[in-house]
């Protein structure tokens, strides 16, 4: 008998198909292959001229997302490029046999959002994707990290993949998460504690009651961006949670009238995942929830950020003068400016990170009845089609448009701006997404990552707000329903 | 893949921290759907700046890029790879790399090298100091060696051993095609299919 082992573990030796001598790397099986146009077309040329095939299309499944504009999907594509990419892939998969969602089917929708809302990410699963957001599945206890399309083409022709066996971090996190701190803030503090590149090498898995009270989307929220701290998979066991939420997805156990397996079998399956008293991690990470504050990213990369109630810090003050130094000359900031007092031009509230229902729903609460501010032009995006209308079926798509908010058609749009949502040079936004990276939402654009509420707040305000000063923030709070049910 | 043994030639010093794969490769061009012509796109919006390191001609010919820790940050386009290789590189020396990079690295024999921050500061200023100076790094004696010195580095044996090899990973795996069914035989029943 093995002695007590975490969720990583347990996963990982479910996998292993052959292991090299010595135990690593090994050959690990893949449960779910999630494919979109980017970073695929390659991968298919790789397979033809070798001639080789796709083993497994069945446990494979193409989504169109960085690319689709985000208005009405009858109207084709104006940017050749972006079409033909699209265009490659419906071929592609038309070819070797892959379910695919365009655009414009009801289906369609950021490849993380798509993934769990079908149900076809479970617990104990293996999930790659050619996209580093592919840690977003960890939420529900699968071990899922992003690849590139060498890997693409490994996993296509063999559904396997050689992986060096990754250590192991606990981040725990005590307590609960006080009045206005999301998910979203949650995983700005861990990056801000454990830096852009403290989680290399590891898979993390996120644990404490701060942690086990999120809703299933606040914990997608988390695990999405693990990466962000350099860790290629972020983990949450899974629970009652896990399980409510899954249950009668189309594609959860039971589902099918193909005679597999019964939900309540799989539950059973699933309940033996969680990490074991007593096993060890090679790297514990300790926070408390009650410290943290809602949090504005000030610099370029993820792990610049302070609480909103604080100020941009000057660059001698930084471990690293010279980055900060290049950081806030590209943000067109001094340093020293309270975060209240910068003014934003844009807002935009999607990605994968946070454009799911709670999101727009705790967004749409702190902006009913009200106007976005005139120097402000705020952009919704949700996350997938199916998130669109159930939206929609709430009227929270009028509850943005009457306070000025463009409502838009699903997809990656201004997270990394491959479509013709970009930022303008010198334009500062607050949004929703996970890279605030120079350029990433457009070139010379400036992005400051928050929170939807926090970018709700600052569309009505022109500024950043602390969305605690806010009386709507309590319904918000209420609407997403992060603390626990 | 062609092996990767012994790697000469001059040194391009960009010394930054947290270089993210956005940088090496901006996204708009990503929209291609082909595997080569991203050299000349490599850190497309930073070589506006004319004094750019790699606008520098001395540098223009250099076959291994020196730089700063946790390169290859974020995204996980291939195309940075890709670009960095069709421009010349044949090497990169870091303190650390983000680890889905290097992958992506070592799956195009595009060769990444650790080693010790005081070492790399010094290939750094031995480069900026003389952009002719040598390098020479030794992949199966994992050493690298210029005017700094001569460093050992680490690197995993199987990765190692594909690189000097110049094996076809796919190729090698699919030798294991019947383990692969054996495990599928025993996959759990409640496990979902896309169809
Ligand atoms: S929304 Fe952004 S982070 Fe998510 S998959 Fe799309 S581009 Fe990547």
């Amino acid at each position: 008998m093995s002695g007590p082992r975490s969720l990583l573990e347990k996963v990982w030796d479910q996998h292993v198909v052959t292991a090299e001598a010595g135990g690593d790397p090994a050959l690990l099986y893949v449960d779910l292959h999630l494919l979109h146009e980017v970073t695929s077309p390659q991968a298919f040329d790789g397979l033809r001229l070798a001639g080789r095939g796709v083993r497994r299309p069945d446990l494979t499944l193409a989504t169109m997302d960085h690319n689709v504009p985000t208005t009405d999907p009858s109207v084709p594509v104006d940017d050749e490029l972006s079409a033909k990419q699209m265009r490659v892939l419906a071929d592609n998969c038309a070819e070797f046999g892959i379910p695919l969602l365009p655009r414009g089917s009801a289906n369609q929708g950021i490849v993380h959002m798509v993934g769990p809302e079908l149900g076809l990410t479970q617990p104990g699963m293996t999930v790659v994707c050619g996209d580093s957001h592919t840690a977003t599945h960890g939420a529900f206890g699968a071990l899922a990290f992003g690849i590139g399309t060498s890997e693409i083409e490994h996993v296509l022709a063999t559904q396997t993949l050689w992986q060096a066996k990754p250590k192991t971090m606990a981040v725990e996190i005590e307590g609960r998460a006080p009045f206005g701190v999301t998910a979203k803030d949650l995983i700005l503090a861990v990056i801000a504690e454990i830096g852009v590149s403290g989680g290399a090498g590891h898979v993390i898995e996120y644990r404490g009651e701060a942690v086990a009270s999120l809703s299933m989307e606040g914990r997608m929220t988390v695990c999405n961006m693990s990466i962000e701290g350099g860790a290629r998979a972020g983990m949450i066991a899974p629970d009652e949670t896990t399980f409510a939420w899954l249950e009668g997805r189309p594609h959860a156990p039971g589902a099918h009238a193909d005679g597999s397996a019964s939900f309540d079998a799989a539950v059973e399956a699933w309940r033996e995942l969680p990490t074991d008293a007593g096993a060890t991690f090679d790297r514990v990470v300790r926070l408390n929830a009650a410290t943290f504050q809602p949090t504005v990213t000030w610099g370029t990369t993820p792990g610049q950020s302070v609480p909103v109630s604080g100020r941009v810090p000057r660059p001698e003050h930084t471990g690293d003068a010279e980055q900060a130094r290049r950081a806030l000359t590209y943000m067109g900031l001094d340093g020293g400016e309270a975060i209240t007092d910068i003014p934003i031009d844009r807002v935009f509230l999607g990605s994968c990170t946070n454009a799911r229902l709670s999101d727009l729903r705790a967004a749409a609460r702190v902006v009913t009845g009200r106007r976005v501010a005139d120097n402000v032009r705020a952009m919704v995006v949700p996350g997938s089609t199916l998130v669109k209308a159930q939206a929609e079926a709430e009227g929270l798509d009028r509850v943005f448009t009457e306070a000025g908010f463009e409502w838009r058609q699903a997809g990656c749009s201004m997270c990394l701006g491959m479509n013709p949502d970009v930022l303008a040079p010198g334009e500062r936004c607050a949004s929703t997404s996970n890279r605030n990276f120079e350029g990433r939402q457009g070139k010379g654009g400036r992005t400051h990552l928050v929170s939807p509420e926090m970018a709700a707040a600052a569309a009505l305000a022109g500024h950043f707000v602390d969305v605690r000063d806010d009386p709507r923030a309590g319904d918000a709070t209420e609407a997403r329903d992060t603390r626990g049910a | 893949m062609q092996p990767v043994t012994v790697i000469t030639g001059t040194m391009a010093p960009l010394y930054r921290a947290d270089v993210d794969t956005d940088q090496i490769m901006p996204k708009q061009f990503l929209k291609r759907v082909e595997r080569t012509g991203f050299g000349q796109f490599v850190f497309h919006d930073w070589r506006e700046d004319p004094d750019f390191v790699l606008n520098d001609q001395r540098y223009a010919s250099a076959t291994v890029l020196v730089t700063g820790p946790n390169f290859g940050s974020g995204s996980s386009r291939e195309h940075a790879p890709w670009g960095l290789q069709q421009h010349g590189f044949e090497a990169i020396i870091a303190p650390s790399f983000a680890d889905i990079f290097k992958t992506n690295c070592a799956k195009n024999g595009l060769l990444t090298v650790e080693l010790d921050d005081d070492h790399i500061r010094e290939l750094v200023a031995l480069a900026h100091a003389d952009p002719a100076a040598q390098i020479r790094i030794d992949l199966p004696e994992q050493t690298v060696e210029s005017a700094a010195g001569v460093a050992r580095f680490d690197i995993d044996a199987h990765t190692k051993h594909m690189l000097v090899a110049g094996l076809d990973p796919i190729g090698l795996t699919l030798q294991h095609q019947t383990r692969i069914g054996e495990f599928e035989a025993r996959r759990l029943a409640h496990r979902p299919t896309t169809a």
